[in-house]
């Protein structure tokens, strides 16, 4: 099935060729594949059906000592993230590779959490390498899913001295990962409305202005089950982290009467920017980051807003699947992107919330240094953001995601792809 | 002697062992797959849930309709552009004929999704074509096109346009012109020549790519999700959003299993209403 060829065996290899295979949704063919040839006949493959399903794929991670045990340096690793989130020139992993001789193979594959999820997710059931040591998710369904299922590494914190010393406070307990014990955040975001004031006569404040019939049709929503759900939520004034089944359908009719009235012009993953920049939107769901990126890139003057009833705040965290080739190189790579220096470049570019606050002193620093260029101007426009560090009072104005097991993930999200594919 | 009785099975075993290991063997799996229950950590167990089906078409009927709709109008409109393009070729085409052929397929030297991507900037409101037409007043200045069902259709057109243009080049090019001076020996006309003599010996080559085209854009998904807007699901989309974003395998088997259905049965009922003797002319 799979062609690649494999360093070494690894143990989940060796055991899955020595016992029968439970986990994967490929082991079913397997399974199907062998009895349907014996017999070779449409009883027997009928019998076939019966005799299989897809096993549970959950498994036990390993604790800290037991995985990191003897692991060692490889000198290189894959590393899997979002378009937009580090220069084209990879500066810190140029920096990286300086400080440590570890090659990174960069990859932006990342383009949608749940597809990518669904990417990976037959691979790590079957025990097989995903292609990648260390990669960027959100603190969504999809983190909960690799969390329950076990397909990630604790992370070993002896080895993460930058991220003690230098993480901020809200980011180091969190209800998606408490303690940090598999993840860490790459960054954080907020998402909010973005409006172009070229077509949009008024300032937007609520998230009510959604609903606004003046805007038929020049309305962009997110296709993605949690964004959406959290905006029809907080629109009808309910905290996304403690929603119940009652509070989604409420959410779901309010953002069902907004498609049929014409308001939506469509449902977009991530690519809202042009539609908002040419005038084929004129308001959208959008990403705090990616607004200030494209008007200090493009000079565009695009206006981004926490509404009223509240936004919700997101973190992407790095992590480690359980069949990484390099969890050392990887892990090394994490604790060296907290260091101050090295999280001030990455934030200077991707402009999203830093988990690092003293990032904030740096700028300054730097703007000081700089004296009076364009690139120091900039620096104390971004220190000086609250969409880049959100003040005490923001962040009491942003939620967080709910929490759900996988069971209760169905219901939610077939509630809200039902609005989305219509 | 044995030798050589036994050289076309030989032959022919690569064939098998190709179509029983991707094909038959994934299907069987899959066939499976749409009758069991569960989710994806607990795992999902064989229960022979009918309800799947059942599910499948009572919640995605729409999208699965929408999808006949969409390809059936893309494929006409394949057949309107295309048979044109693909007559002036064979018999106007001249020493060019390679050139022309090639300039077909040069969109596909880029990626498909990126040539999709492309149409986003050419139908944007105020992009090239509307923005010019709203110019000069042609259109009223909140003509909209990106983001509906006509844009979804036009971009599917576009991306199988050279999957009609071929088979029908194909037929036509290898037609005897002699067939066309009989006709004017016989005093047909023109209209007469093409609509007696040259439609009817190009018809297979339009059965081909009614096929080629049909099926792949009714079960497309990246046209509706670059081009599309509310309303303008298609199939394709349900399925890959139930198998990589639910990770709900049964009930995306299911329903790849009613569109193939569906196709199966559209394609036969065609392929009977035409003659079954040019299906098998398409393969020569």
């Amino acid at each position: 099935m799979n062609h690649r060829p494999r360093p070494h065996l690894s143990p989940e290899l060796l055991r899955g060729l020595t016992r029968r295979r439970q986990r994967g949704p490929l082991s079913v063919p397997g399974i199907s594949r062998r009895s349907t040839l014996q017999a070779g006949g449409v009883a027997a493959a009928a019998l076939a059906l019966s005799a299989c399903g897809v096993g549970g794929q959950q498994r036990d991670s390993e604790s800290v000592e037991d995985y990191w045990g003897g692991k060692e340096r490889t000198g290189s690793l894959r590393f899997g993230n979002w378009p937009l989130y580090m220069d084209s020139e990879r500066t810190q992993l140029q920096q990286f590779t300086e400080a440590t001789g570890i090659e990174v193979d960069y990859k932006e594959d990342v383009q949608e959490a749940a597809q990518f999820f669904g990417q990976i997710q037959p691979k790590l059931a079957n025990g097989d390498d995903t292609g990648y040591d260390l990669m960027v998710l959100p603190n969504g369904f999809e983190l909960a899913k690799l969390i329950e299922l076990g397909y990630l590494v604790q992370l070993d914190h002896t080895r993460l001295n930058n991220y003690a010393d230098y993480a901020g406070e809200v980011y180091s307990n969190t209800a998606y990962d408490p303690g940090n014990r598999y993840t860490i955040p790459y960054t954080s975001g907020i998402t909010g409305i973005a409006y172009n004031p070229d077509y949009v006569d008024r300032e937007i404040t609520s998230i009510a202005d959604l609903w606004d019939p003046a805007f038929e049709g020049k309305v962009g929503m997110m296709s993605d089950a949690q964004e959406i759900a959290n905006f029809g939520l907080l629109y009808n004034g309910v905290n996304p982290a403690d929603s119940t089944l009652e509070d989604w359908e409420a959410a779901a009719a309010a953002l069902r009467e907004q498609r049929d009235a014409g308001i939506v012009r469509a449902y977009y993953a991530q690519d809202f920017i042009q539609p908002l920049t040419n005038g084929d939107l004129w308001m959208t769901m959008a990403w705090s980051g990616d607004i200030y990126q494209q008007n200090a890139e493009e000079g565009t003057n695009l206006k981004f807003v926490v509404p009223e009833e509240g936004a919700t705040l997101w973190t992407d965290c790095m992590m480690i699947p359980y069949t990484s080739q390099a969890p050392v190189d990887a892990i090394e790579l994490m604790n060296f992107l907290y260091e101050p220096e090295i999280a001030a470049g990455l934030t200077e570019y991707i402009a999203y919330i830093t988990p690092v606050p003293y990032v904030q002193e740096v700028f300054r620093e730097w703007a000081a240094a700089e004296g009076d260029s364009e690139r120091a101007e900039a620096l104390t426009d971004m220190a000086e953001s609250s969409l880049v560090f959100p003040t005490e009072d923001e962040y009491q104005r942003l939620h967080n995601f709910v929490n759900l097991a996988a069971e209760d993930q169905e219901q939610f999200a077939s509630l809200f792809h039902a609005i989305t594919q219509s | 002697m044995s030798n050589r009785k036994s050289t076309p099975y030989v032959l022919v075993l690569p064939a098998w062992v190709w179509l029983a290991m991707f094909f038959v063997v994934p299907i069987g799996g899959m066939l499976s797959l749409s009758l069991t229950t569960g989710n994806v950590v607990t795992g999902f167990q064989q229960t022979f849930e009918v309800g799947n089906y059942v599910e499948a078409v009572g919640t995605y009927w729409e999208q699965i309709v929408r999808s006949l709709f969409y390809g059936g109008c893309a494929t006409l409109l394949c057949i309107v552009i295309g048979y044109p393009m693909a007559y002036w070729i064979a018999f106007r085409g001249g020493a060019h004929k390679s050139t022309y052929l090639l300039l077909i397929l040069l969109p596909f030297f880029v990626s498909f999704v990126l040539r999709t991507i492309s149409w986003r900037f050419l139908l944007a409101d105020n992009g090239v074509v509307l923005g010019t037409l709203k110019s000069i007043g042609l259109i009223p200045s909140d003509a909209a096109v990106l983001n509906s069902s006509p844009a979804v259709i036009l971009g599917l057109a576009y991306n199988f346009l050279p999957f009609m243009v071929l088979p029908i080049y194909a037929v036509l090019e290898r037609m005897d012109p002699r067939l066309v001076e009989a006709a004017h020996d016989l005093y047909a006309g023109r209209v007469q020549a093409f609509l007696r003599v040259i439609l009817p010996v190009s018809l297979p080559g339009v059965f081909a790519g009614v096929l080629m085209t049909f099926i792949p854009t009714s079960s497309d998904y990246v046209n509706s999700s670059v081009l599309g807007g509310t309303h303008n699901t298609m199939i394709g989309n349900v399925i890959q959003t139930q198998y990589l974003v639910n990770n709900n395998y049964p009930i995306a088997s299911a329903i790849t299993f009613v569109l193939m259905g569906l196709l199966l049965a559209g394609i036969f009922s065609y392929a009977r209403a035409l003659g079954t003797e040019r299906v098998m002319e398409v393969h020569a």
